[in-house]
C-alpha cells in the first residue's frame, strides 16, 4: 500500500500541539524540510528532543513552536552556540532535559526496543546525573555494583530522511547512520522524506541497506534536498558557509525573523526554497561520484 | 622557524599519541593533531568519530564531526548507539582529546554552565555531547587549551567529565574504567597528574617559564622537580600542518 502523500499532509496529520517530535539524524540528513514546514503550520508547544538541536531546532524555537528541549549537546557544531536556545536556557524561558550523547540514545534504544530502562556503566562525573531526576542507579543483580539507568523515550513522531526509499515506507540509508533507526522504532509514528522514491525492485536488490521497514512507516514524502544546509551523503555537500552565517544572522533578533519570513514563511515547500537558493550554492554544494563496489547476494 | 601558539599545541599533542593508538577524535585542532601524527610517528593510528566513523582518511578539513568526507572511504561506519557501546564503554578506544571552558586542579571538565546554579546559569555551554563518556572511559584523556587563569579554576562549577575528582582515589572508587586526564598541552608547556591525580607543570616549551605558568593558573600550581623543555616544532611538522592539513590557516 502506497503511503505516498506531501509534507504538508504528513505534518498536518501525524504532528499535534504539545506532540513530542524527534528530528533525526546526527548532523547528517537533518530533516529541516519538514522542521520549515511545521513552523508554516504554526505549531505549539512541542517537546523538541535530538541529540543535537543544531539549527532545525534553534530555527522552531525562535518560531515559537517549543515548550521543551530534550537534549545532549547545545552547540553550533565547529562553529560556537546556539545563540537563541542558549539565551532562553539562561533566562529560564524554556524548559529542558539534558543528557550526555550516550544517555540520550540509550534513552532511544530503550524506547525502540521495548525495555523499561537502559544500564550503562559509571562515568565517574555525576554532576548532571544529580541535575537531571530522570538519571537514576540499579543495582546490577550479578555482581552488586551500580549502574547508571535512564527511561525509554517514546517520541509521539519521528521525522527522518533518507536517500531513497519505496512508496511504502521500505527506506536506505548510508553515511552516518547516527540514530534514525532507533528514533523511528521507539516513536508512535513515523514521517519519512526521501531524495529519491524507487522501485520495490531497488530496495530488494540491497536488503541489508534498509534501516527502517514499510511497517513502521506512517508517511512517505518525496521532498529532494530536504536537509539542507545539513547534507545527505553522495548527493549534496553540507552548507558550511551557512552555519557560519547562523551565527551572524543569530546575533540579532531582527535578522532571526526576516530570515523566517524570508526562507520559510516566505516560500510554498522545499522546492520553492532550493530554487531561491543563489546558483552558486547549489553549485558549491553539488558532490563527485564515488561509487561503492557491488556486492553479490546470489542467486537462490 | 617561528610558529605560532595553537601550531605549537597541535604539535605537542600529536607527539602525545602512539603508533597503533585507536583514538577518539574531536573536530578543530585535536583533528589536526591525530592527522599529523598519522602522517609522521604514529602511520597506523585508528581513527574514531563520535558521529559513528570508524578508519576515517577525510581529505579535507573537516567544519563538524559529521562531516561527509570523514564517511567516505573509512573502514566503517557504526550507529551512534554502537560507537559509544560496542567501541567506547566496552574499552576499544585508547585516547581522546577533550576540551572545556574550565579545567581544574585534577583534570576535572567543565563544558556544561559557568555559575553554581545548573537551573540559573551564568553561562550556558553546549554541555556534555560525547565527552562524559570519553572521559570516563578512554584509557587515556588529552586536553588541548591556552594557558589563561579564568580556564584553570582551582574547582569547576560543574564537572561534565571527569579527570580525578578530588584525588585519583576518589575516581578509583567509581569504578570507571578509564585513565583519566593524563596531559594538558598548553601554549606555555604539559601538566600532568601526579600521584594524587593532581595536576602539576612538567615541561614548559621554549621562552614559557614556571612562573609564568604558576600565574596564570588559578590554583597553587606544583612544579616537578624534573622540570623538562619540549623539543621545538621541526620543520617537517609545521609544512604538514600548513601545506597539507590546513593550507587555508584556519586554526593557525
Amino acid at each position: 500500500m502506497t503511503k505516498l502523500t506531501t509534507l504538508q499532509d504528513a505534518v498536518a496529520r501525524y504532528v499535534k500541539d504539545g506532540d513530542t517530535v524527534y528530528a533525526a539524524g546526527f548532523t547528517h540528513m537533518i530533516p529541516f524540510a519538514a522542521g520549515h514546514e511545521i513552523i508554516r503550520q504554526g505549531r505549539k508547544n512541542l517537546t523538541l528532543a535530538r541529540a543535537t538541536p543544531d539549527l532545525i531546532y534553534e530555527m522552531m524555537v525562535a518560531a515559537g513552536c517549543a515548550r521543551k528541549l530534550i537534549f545532549s549537546y547545545v552547540g553550533n557544531p565547529g562553529v560556537g552556540s546556539l545563540r537563541i536556545i542558549r539565551e532562553r536556557l539562561e533566562n529560564g524561558s524554556l524548559e529542558w532535559e539534558e543528557y550526555s550523547h550516550f544517555s540520550m540514545i540509550c534513552r532511544l534504544q530503550a524506547g525502540a526496543t521495548g525495555l523499561p530502562f537502559m544500564p550503562m556503566n559509571q562515568t565517574a562525573a555525576t554532576d548532571l546525573e544529580k541535575a537531571n531526576p530522570q538519571y537514576r542507579r540499579v543495582k546490577d543483580p550479578y555482581t552488586g555494583v551500580e549502574v547508571v539507568v535512564v527511561p525509554p523515550l517514546k517520541p509521539d513522531v519521528a521525522i527522518v530522511h533518507v536517500q531513497r526509499c519505496d512508496v511504502e515506507g521500505n527506506a536506505q540509508i548510508w553515511g552516518i547512520i547516527g540514530e534514525q533507526k532507533e528514533a523511528a522504532f521507539a516513536a508512535e509514528h513515523v514521517i519519512l522524506t526521501t531524495e529519491e522514491i524507487v522501485e520495490e525492485s531497488v530496495i530488494r536488490s540491497d536488503p541489508n541497506r534498509t534501516v527502517i521497514p514499510a511497517f513502521i512507516v506512517d508517511a512517505v514524502c518525496h521532498v529532494p534536498y530536504a536537509s539542507h544546509p545539513s547534507y545527505t551523503q553522495g548527493y549534496y555537500d553540507r552548507d558550511n558557509a551557512f552555519y557560519l552565517e547562523w551565527d551572524r544572522i543569530t546575533e540579532d533578533p531582527i535578522r532571526v525573523k526576516a530570515w523566517l519570513d524570508e526562507w520559510v514563511y516566505g516560500v510554498k515547500d522545499r522546492e520553492a526554497y532550493w530554487q531561491k537558493l543563489p546558483a552558486e550554492t547549489r553549485k558549491r554544494l553539488q558532490v563527485k561520484q564515488r561509487l561503492a563496489a557491488p556486492v553479490d547476494y546470489g542467486e537462490y | 622557524m617561528e610558529y605560532s601558539a595553537s601550531e605549537l599545541l597541535i604539535i605537542n599533542a600529536a607527539r602525545l599519541l602512539k603508533d597503533g593508538d585507536t583514538v577518539f577524535v574531536g573536530v578543530g585542532s585535536p583533528n589536526l593533531a591525530c592527522n599529523l601524527a598519522m602522517r609522521t610517528h604514529a602511520p597506523s593510528l585508528l581513527m574514531i568519530y563520535e558521529a559513528g566513523v570508524v578508519g576515517s582518511r577525510p581529505s579535507r578539513l573537516p567544519l563538524s564531526i559529521g562531516d561527509p568526507t570523514l564517511v567516505s572511504g573509512a573502514a566503517a561506519v557504526t550507529s551512534m548507539y554502537e560507537i559509544f557501546s560496542l567501541y567506547l564503554q566496552r574499552g576499544n578506544v585508547d585516547v581522546a582529546f577533550l576540551g572545556g571552558a574550565q579545567i581544574d586542579r585534577y583534570g576535572n571538565i567543565n563544558a556544561t554552565v559557568i555559575g553554581s546554579d545548573y537551573q540559573h546559569p551564568k553561562v550556558r555551554m553546549p554541555g556534555s555531547g560525547g565527552s562524559m563518556e570519553i572521559a570516563g572511559w578512554a584509557n587515556r584523556c588529552y586536553i588541548m587549551t591556552p594557558h589563561q587563569k579564568r580556564r584553570f579554576p582551582e574547582k569547576c562549577d560543574f564537572v561534565t567529565s571527569a579527570g580525578f575528582l578530588g584525588g585519583r582515589k576518589q575516581r578509583e572508587a567509581t569504578g570507571a574504567r578509564g585513565g583519566g586526564t593524563q596531559c594538558v598541552v598548553t601554549d606555555l608547556g604539559l601538566m600532568e597528574p601526579d600521584g594524587n591525580g593532581e595536576l602539576v607543570l612538567t615541561a614548559l616549551h621554549a621562552g614559557a617559564t614556571a612562573e609564568k605558568a604558576r600565574e596564570n593558573t588559578g590554583w597553587d600550581l606544583k612544579v616537578a622537580e624534573k622540570l623538562r623543555y619540549t623539543e621545538l616544532p621541526t620543520e617537517k611538522e609545521l609544512r604538514i600542518l600548513r601545506e597539507e592539513l590546513d593550507p587555508q590557516g584556519t586554526y593557525r
